[in-house]
């Protein structure tokens, strides 16, 4: 579980949910995360298209789906989840808007982590003329994933206009402690819980 | 993983049941043979044994090879043996001829007690659920009470997806490949040509050729070649072959010039001279009529509701004979259950026949979940 540690909005999402629950992680990667919720008595779903990644998790014993998930979520009915989680991934995909459709659709709730472009060391490196390069934005420009970069204002603006409701928030800095105060600013990884709004 | 090495040399085995099967349609065996192979060895617990399930021309000698003929090497032995993603240091496995075929187990070309004569076309007509029904019968006989793993490609992973639902209890894990949970009617339109062909074969007699002490060679060959199109993909054929003409070729004549034309008269001819035409149009059937959502109001998902198994479901890129779409519904019928199950794309160009080549990646997730199987 040594990924974990690494992983400190693991222990945050993982708070978020009841032993019993059913979850969907999107981008499960070799399903560290899908590990500590089955250690904790939920049972998981992953979802991966990298196949390196896809036989890491088979060999980790999870369930996991090799799938795109820039293909949408089609095939899994609706409600099928109690949690969709789509950690650290968001700034990856190109149809935003869908997959947080669909991720609310297939879950009761959903789970979305991403690294927080207004996070204080990211202006200064704009300031500086350069873009950033974090703890939670570990690319170059040119050998990034990342094609949506975003701020918590950004994200929270765009659940508004979805009619997504935001239910929870916790936010770490690139220490992974948690940040209690001016989170758009001090803010490196924005963990939200999200509802289906009204 | 364990050391690799080879398996072999292998032992055909016969098993017979001295009691009436009865099939799904209702007619009756009244004694049946079984051709079964076994690799490694069955633990104290007789809880490590695996079932490999062949498809439509396959057999029991899934690996190895036989002492007095080293050439002839199972159907996939690149699969299973010692150190292989199924391994026989860790695992029993078990290959069977399935009733009806023409390798061993009782078939159309067996004696019909009533005539003496062949059964021939008289043969019941068997269905996925009666080889389940008789595979458990040969998984009685060696003492295995659950299967750690039921695996299978194409009709054999059908087979595999049946058992879990036939016999929950007796499946841990069911390992299903280039499968779908039906056919499609344009599987089945190519699973009619194939059977014309064989049918409209003067050679034929109606099923009973035996009689005439010949041979539908014609119609075998014609349905073979359209079956190996079926298995190859667009890719793979414009590589291997491409416009490539054989040597003299350019005679405007009707006679093999490019040499797809001489792959596929190939490998027609080899099936024919071997392959029971009876036992084809047995196969392809069982194939049409295979349909375990059918029963339940055509929901999957309620089918496999039943099912206790883990499952690992696996597709190829290029298979559209059973495209990777196919699985998906299986996949998704699970996760709708909430059922344990994993799930693998392989990017491969092999089409349909993928499930038996050796691909890196593909062999590695079979290993990788069978690692995970407890013994």
């Amino acid at each position: 579980m040594s990924h974990a540690l690494k992983r400190p909005d693991f222990a945050v999402i993982a708070g978020w949910m009841k032993p019993g629950e059913s979850v969907l992680d999107l981008g499960c990667g070799a399903g560290e995360l899908l590990l500590l919720l089955a250690g904790r008595g939920l049972r998981g779903w992953g979802i991966e298209r990298d196949p390196g990644h896809v036989l890491a998790a088979i060999e980790n014993g999870v369930n996991v789906i090799q799938s795109d998930l820039e293909a949408g979520l089609a095939g899994f009915e609706d409600d099928a989840f109690d949690h969709v989680v789509l950690s650290r991934t968001l700034q990856t995909m190109r149809h935003t808007q869908q997959i947080l459709a669909e991720m609310l659709r297939v879950g009761r709730e959903a789970v979305v982590s991403f690294p927080n472009f207004a996070y204080w060391k990211n202006r200064i490196a704009i300031l500086n003329g350069r873009m950033p390069v974090s703890e939670d934005l570990p690319y170059q420009w040119y050998d990034t994933p990342n094609v949506r970069f975003f701020t918590m204002l950004d994200f929270e603006s765009l659940c508004s206009d979805m009619g997504i409701a935001i239910r929870d928030r916790q936010v770490l800095d690139d220490k992974g402690a948690l940040v209690t105060e001016e989170h758009n600013f001090l803010g490196s990884l924005a963990v939200y819980r999200i509802g289906r709004g009204g | 993983m364990t050391e690799r090495g080879r398996l072999g040399p292998v032992e055909a085995r016969r098993v017979a049941f001295d009691e009436p099967f009865v099939f799904a349609a209702g007619k009756v065996l009244p004694q049946w043979e079984l051709a079964y192979e076994t690799y490694g060895t069955l633990n104290a617990a007789r809880s490590n044994a695996i079932l490999i399930c062949h498809a439509l021309s396959g057999h029991h000698h899934v690996a190895g090879w036989y002492a007095d003929n080293p050439r002839n090497v199972g159907w996939w032995d690149n699969m299973i043996g010692p150190g292989k993603p199924i391994d026989t240091n860790r695992f029993f496995v078990v290959g069977v001829n399935n009733l009806g075929g023409c390798h061993g187990s009782t078939g159309p070309a067996s004696l019909n007690p009533a005539t003496g004569e062949p059964w021939g076309a008289d043969f019941p007509v068997v269905t996925v659920p009666d080889w389940i029904k008789a595979q458990a019968r040969l998984a009685d006989h060696l003492g295995i009470e659950q299967w750690a793993a039921v695996v299978g490609g194409s009709l054999g992973g059908m087979q595999a997806l049946q058992w879990t639902i036939d016999e929950p209890e007796r499946v841990r894990h069911a390992l299903v490949i280039a499968a779908a949970p039906k056919l499609t009617a344009e599987n089945i339109a190519f699973n009619d040509v194939a059977r014309q062909a064989i049918i409209t074969d003067p050679e034929f007699h109606g099923g009973h050729f035996y009689r005439y002490g010949t041979r539908p060679q014609r119609g075998l060959r014609l349905a073979r070649m359209l079956g190996h199109i079926t298995y190859l993909s667009d890719d793979q054929m414009a590589e291997k072959f491409g416009r490539k003409r054989r040597a003299g070729a350019g005679s405007y004549g009707f006679d093999v010039e490019f040499e797809v034309e001489s792959y596929l008269h190939y490998q027609g001819d080899k099936f024919a001279g071997v392959f029971d035409a009876n036992t084809y149009l047995l196969m392809t059937r069982a194939l049409d009529y295979f349909d375990p959502a059918a029963p339940f109001g055509d929901d999957l998902a309620a089918a496999l509701a039943r099912a206790r198994a883990g499952f690992l479901v696996v597709s190829f890129s290029t298979d559209w004979r059973f495209s990777p779409a196919r699985s998906r519904e299986i996949v998704n019928a699970l996760v709708k259950n909430k059922q344990a199950v994993s799930y693998a794309e392989i990017a491969s160009q092999h089409g349909h026949d993928s499930f038996l080549m050796d691909d890196r990646y593909y062999h590695a997730v079979v290993a990788a979940y069978m690692g995970n199987v407890q013994t």
